[in-house]
């Protein structure tokens, strides 16, 4: 993509919306604006009828988790212009509980996006009208990709042959699940065991 | 008339139909024949992929691609490679440039093979999908020969691709491009001309232009509607710049211009991976990046070396770390735009990785595509969206 009209393309979003926007930055030849939460409609509705932009094709709606901060989840908007051949990803962070404007009405494509990110991450995006899970299972609780949801989640299922159906059971690790940590004794300051003994032959 | 006489009749369609393409449920409310509201329930085949991508390593993630969309494997490992080697900022060799291309192109034809046929097969037609199936299989062994898998390849790794391909197989691949367009011809002969296939695609889900942008289209759905918008010229990665290729554009919106558009996307193909073929018999060299701090030294290397042994234990437990940052990177896979956003905490996994894929955004219009059109017509509608659960239900 063309890294100069992105430049221009910046300058010209951060004149435009400087109300909305918290900041603006070119990373990766990619552009990424932060915006406040609450003004997400007018800046997807200038992106997308703006002449200089014309983001009419919203690629995708994502949702990450970051518990350490405080506005923990990041809402992410991906926008293409067929015309100009240009991206730009708008975010903006919200609370563990907090909302979002939808847009929907802006962009029809949205509603799925939506309905899963509320779905995987908890985020309520008002105004939509059908805010109904949809990747996990009918009656799921909780939302999977949040960082504090384990990996092996809370419920499996298996066919009961007594009671000929499906049944839900809490999860039974027979073993603890492992996760590792894969750092190396061998990099960063740390000293290694003889490292010292090895030195002071070398002096001697 | 009393007002309780007039009710729409709901069907559930699936989740177990064999015009559903995989596990699809579709609650459809109709007006005697006429659909009036359809309302596909998806996550059947929800695996949390990307839940399980975020436990692994970058190098471990590779094969979870394969299982997205199962139709063509090759096309959603490229997203993938490109993201993190995006901000590792490594150069592929050429020659490695050049091997994922021709695979990405005869994933193309694997795709489109069994799309075209099996929506042949859902309007009426038996015999494309069996004539289908012998080149798909011809395709398949190509990948086999490659990476020892027909199906989950994991064939394109960081930095390059597994292995280099044996001269015979070139040579084999370079024989089924001269074999090929025969082949597509005869199924162009038993359908473009047919007079039930045209009856059950023609002006059936016409699409805008502006539709398609407003719902968020991509590949053969926009360019069926006459854009000619292909991220291969408009964006191109790898060395996708040096080839030459057209792009073949739709001027209705149909069901049945998306059908063309789609077969001569496979002529296309067959033309790039023959200058692949070329030029891989010129180019000789390594097929993947040469720094073992991202790709692991050879065997060979390994019996010798010492450091070499250290690098591949390294790669294979630990894996290898990734600048911080995010990146959003995409390619045109055969279905449409497969995305991959890729936020990396400089850590040896990934951060976060979503996975944006094409027939999500294309399953979701099918309330709006069906509405209006006869029950029958469904299934030409979810036949030409060229959709996979797989990649949908993630």
């Amino acid at each position: 993509m063309d890294q100069d009209a992105l430049t221009e393309l910046k300058e010209h979003i951060e004149a435009a919306l400087d109300q909305d926007i918290v900041k603006a930055s070119l990373e990766n030849g990619e552009l990424t604006v932060c915006v406040v939460p609450e003004h997400i409609d007018r800046v997807l509705k200038f992106l997308r009828d703006d002449a200089r932009c014309g983001f009419r094709v919203l690629v995708d709606v994502c949702g990450a988790d970051y518990p350490g901060r405080k506005n923990r989840i990041d809402v992410l908007y991906h926008l293409l212009s067929m015309t100009r051949n240009l991206r730009v990803r708008v975010k903006a962070q919200i609370p563990q509980d907090g909302s979002i404007p939808s847009v929907v009405g802006l962009f029809p494509s949205a509603m799925w996006y939506e309905r899963e990110t509320y779905d995987l991450f908890g985020v309520v995006f008002e105004g939509n009208q059908d805010l109904r899970r949809i990747l996990t299972d009918y009656g799921f609780e909780g939302h999977p990709l949040r960082k504090d949801f384990p990996l092996t989640g809370f419920n499996e299922v298996r066919y009961d042959d007594e009671q000929k159906r499906v049944v839900y059971e809490p999860v039974h690790l027979v073993q603890e699940f492992r996760s590792f940590d894969s750092l190396s004794p061998w990099e960063g300051e740390q000293s290694l065991p003889g490292l010292d003994k090895a030195a002071s032959e070398g002096e001697g | 008339m009393a007002e309780h006489d007039l009710r729409n009749f709901l069907i559930n369609f699936g989740p177990q139909h064999p015009s559903a393409h995989g596990v699809l449920r579709m609650i459809l409310e109709l007006d005697g024949e006429v659909v009036e509201r359809a309302d596909p329930h998806i996550g059947l085949l929800h695996r949390g992929t990307e839940k399980l991508i975020e436990n692994k390593t970058y190098l471990q993630a590779i094969p979870y691609f394969d299982r997205l969309d199962y139709v063509s494997p090759m096309n959603q490992e490229h997203a993938f490679v490109l993201a993190f080697e995006k901000l590792l900022k490594v150069d592929v060799p050429i020659r490695g440039q050049l091997i994922r291309v021709m695979y990405a192109e005869i994933g193309r034809i694997l795709n489109h093979l069994l799309n075209v046929t099996s929506m042949a097969l859902d309007v009426g037609a038996l015999t494309p999908p069996l004539w289908g199936y012998e080149e798909r299989e011809k395709c398949m062994i190509f990948y086999e020969r490659a990476c020892g898998a027909r199906l989950h390849a994991a064939y394109f790794r960081p930095g390059g691709v597994h292995q280099d391909l044996p001269d015979d197989l070139i040579n084999d691949i370079e024989a089924f491009c001269e074999s090929f367009p025969k082949v597509l011809d005869d199924l162009e002969g038993l359908l473009t001309d047919n007079r039930i296939f045209k009856q059950r695609n023609v002006d059936i889900a016409v699409v805008s232009l502006e539709e398609a942008e407003a719902h968020g289209f991509s590949g053969v759905m926009v360019r069926g509607s006459g854009a000619a918008w292909d991220l291969r010229r408009a964006q191109p990665y790898e060395c996708y710049s040096d080839l030459d290729f057209k792009i073949p554009v739709g001027k209705n919106g149909d069901c049945y211009d998306r059908y063309l558009v789609r077969m001569e996307e496979m002529h296309q193909s067959v033309h790039i991976i023959k200058q692949c073929v070329e030029r891989l018999r010129q180019v000789k060299g390594p097929v993947s990046c040469i720094d073992h701090k991202i790709s692991p030294p050879s065997r060979k290397e390994m019996k010798r070396s010492m450091e070499a042994l250290i690098h591949h234990f390294k790669l294979h437990t630990e894996g290898f770390k990734v600048p911080a940052g995010e990146v959003y990177s995409a390619v045109e896979a055969p279905k449409g735009e497969f995305g991959v956003y890729l936020v990396s905490d400089g850590s040896n996994k990934p951060y976060r990785c979503k996975i944006r894929s094409p027939g999500f955004a294309h399953l979701q219009a099918m309330d709006f595509l069906c509405k209006g059109h006869m029950l029958a017509d469904v299934a030409a509608v979810i036949g030409t969206l060229d959709i996979v659960f797989g990649e949908i239900d993630r």
